[in-house]
């Protein structure tokens, strides 16, 4: 091996430490994790090996079968309500609008509030607010978040009203670098409304569509604190996401290792989406 | 958009009002939340009106009891702690950590593979990490401040690595070599040059960071658990059953949480936005 010069040493110097940092608290959980979900350990006390009987529970398991038919229903949906509405909201200011600065400061105020109190305050708008109004128009008047069939729904409205926020901005963002003499070459002609949108706009703000369609999955498919806030998992565990039920069972219902083995897959998941979605976006870029 | 030597275009009203129409879904759960923030328990009729108007005076006294109730200024300082501390050792361990791997990962094979093993940590989600952490820093003796401060700071590495190492691209070599030439070593060349030069960098990586870690729950509720320790979200959690079914002391309590991050975007609206964007888009 060459002797390393007096830079080369000082960049070493530089990225060990903190690679082992990074090692120690990513890395090697993430090993520790893989390790106990081939073991029947409770979170505490003596255990044993079991091999991959924690796979083969898992996915005869109803609970979490349900937990991710929840979970990818819940974040499929978000994403598609959150792109709509936003790219409709960022078209709307973006266009030549009074007050454009301060709309946009206050379309982004959601953003900023923190999931679990936002969660905590919808809570009362659903279980006291909403169903108010329906026995006025001559409804039920039961909330929502006790039906089993409706309860998904409203954690759908709380999980978008934050993300349209944060959306809304890189689409904004998006259309921003749309060249001006495209618009007016389109203009000649005669390309306008929904025709412009589809063929000039979208088109070119396709690398923001599939960036916030990414951000917007991955965060979904982890939604944690909205659950604590609205349903706790409930009613009938129909509201559990895969995240809730790990911490729920893995940390106090004395199922360390399945719920590890759960983590596991839940892991594969996440990643197989991500390279899905990059390679897919990545493909339709190339195309234009 | 600059639309410089272009006729004025008209403004559009149409579309103003709609978007101003639009911002009850943004003001109401907040108004809901002030107005009922301010009533006693006795003024909350069943009706929606009762619960909806405004409340007959504007007595504070529900968010002295919330206060009391929560811990207010020590989960505030618990936030203030951990998002602050967690700002400064990211930005100077996600610069140098960016600057080391940004400079040498075209060269290099090891440091390519630096790169692409810490960028792939984003990947991880907290679900797996969770439970091995808990023992973890348990086992370190960290189960507090200390152990969630070093847990964001390797949870944020990856995307904030990227994100400086991304910008470096457009920082000249020349500019260090200058520096060398004139006999300064490495790290004098990093902290005197090129840290200052990333000073936008920095502004991304500081709101997204604090954003991230003011507004989180999961890391400090499950590393932090038993401690006795709250951060102001954790707060809210930690005290819904002395809540009870005590709506107008919950909701002075909500009220008080969501503060801190309304004022600091009143005054920084500007950079949180272009740091929000910056993050998202590079």
């Amino acid at each position: 091996m060459k002797k390393m010069n007096d830079r080369e040493r000082t960049y070493l110097v530089m990225t060990l430490p903190i690679l082992a940092l990074f090692f120690c608290f990513n890395t090697l959980p993430l090993i520790k994790g893989f390790v106990y979900s081939f073991t029947n350990f409770k979170g505490y006390g003596s255990y044993d090996w079991v091999g991959l009987r924690n796979y083969v529970d898992l996915f005869q398991d109803v609970r979490v079968g349900k937990s991710y038919l929840f979970t990818i229903k819940m974040a499929v949906v978000s994403t598609l309500v959150v792109n709509v509405l936003s790219l409709v909201l960022a078209l709307g200011l973006n266009s030549k609008i009074k007050f454009k600065s301060t709309l946009r400061g206050l379309y982004f105020i959601p953003n900023i509030l923190g999931a679990l109190v936002v969660g905590y305050i919808f809570n009362y708008f659903f279980t006291y607010i909403l169903p108010a109004v329906f026995k006025m128009m001559g409804g039920p008047g039961t909330s929502m978040l006790a039906s089993t069939r409706w309860a998904w729904v409203a954690i759908v409205a709380v999980c978008a009203w934050q993300s349209v926020a944060m959306n809304t901005i890189i689409y904004i963002s998006g259309i921003q670098t749309v060249p001006a003499d495209v618009y007016e070459a389109g203009a000649i002609d005669g390309a306008t409304g929904w025709f412009k949108f589809r063929t000039l706009t979208f088109p070119l703000i396709l690398p923001f569509f599939s960036i916030n369609m990414v951000l917007c999955m991955k965060n979904f498919l982890m939604v944690f604190d909205q659950i604590v806030a609205l349903t706790k998992g409930g009613p009938a565990q129909s509201t559990e996401s895969i995240s809730y039920l790990i911490y729920n069972n893995g940390m106090s219902g004395g199922q360390f290792g399945f719920q590890s083995a759960n983590a596991v897959v839940f892991f594969v998941l996440i990643v197989i989406l991500s390279v899905a979605q990059m390679t897919f976006s990545g493909k339709k870029e190339e195309q234009l | 958009m600059k639309e410089n030597g272009k006729v004025k275009e008209k403004v559009n009203w149409p579309i103003t009002i709609l978007l101003m129409m639009g911002l009850i879904t943004i003001v109401f759960p907040l108004y809901m939340a002030i107005v009922i923030a301010f009533k006693q328990p006795s003024d909350m009729t069943n009706s929606i009106s009762g619960i909806l108007s405004l409340p007959k005076s504007w007595s504070l006294a529900n968010f002295a009891e919330a206060m009391r109730v929560t811990d207010f200024w020590r989960s505030l300082f618990n936030s203030f702690l951990i998002t602050i501390v967690n700002l400064v050792i990211s930005i100077a361990v996600h610069s140098v950590i960016g600057y080391a791997v940004g400079r040498n990962k075209a060269g290099s094979k090891f440091y390519n593979f630096v790169y692409l093993y810490i960028v792939s940590g984003m990947f991880v989600p907290f679900a797996i990490l969770m439970m091995p952490l808990v023992k973890q820093t348990a086992q370190l003796g960290i189960a507090n401040v200390a152990g969630v401060i070093i847990c964001y700071v390797v949870f944020y590495m990856p995307m904030n690595m990227l994100l400086y190492s991304g910008y470096l691209v457009n920082i000249p070599v020349a500019l260090e070599e200058a520096a060398r030439v004139d006999g300064a070593s490495t790290w004098r060349t990093y902290w005197s040059i090129i840290f200052p030069i990333m000073k936008p960098m920095h502004a991304t990586v500081a709101v997204l960071t604090a954003l991230g870690t003011w507004n989180d729950v999961m890391t400090p509720l499950v590393i932090m658990s038993g401690g006795g320790m709250n951060t102001l979200p954790l707060a809210q959690m930690t005290f819904q059953t002395q809540f009870g079914t005590n709506y107008n002391l919950a909701f002075a309590s909500y009220l008080l949480a969501l503060i801190p991050i309304l004022i600091f975007y009143l005054f920084c609206q500007k950079q949180i936005l272009n740091g929000v964007v910056n993050g998202a888009v590079k």
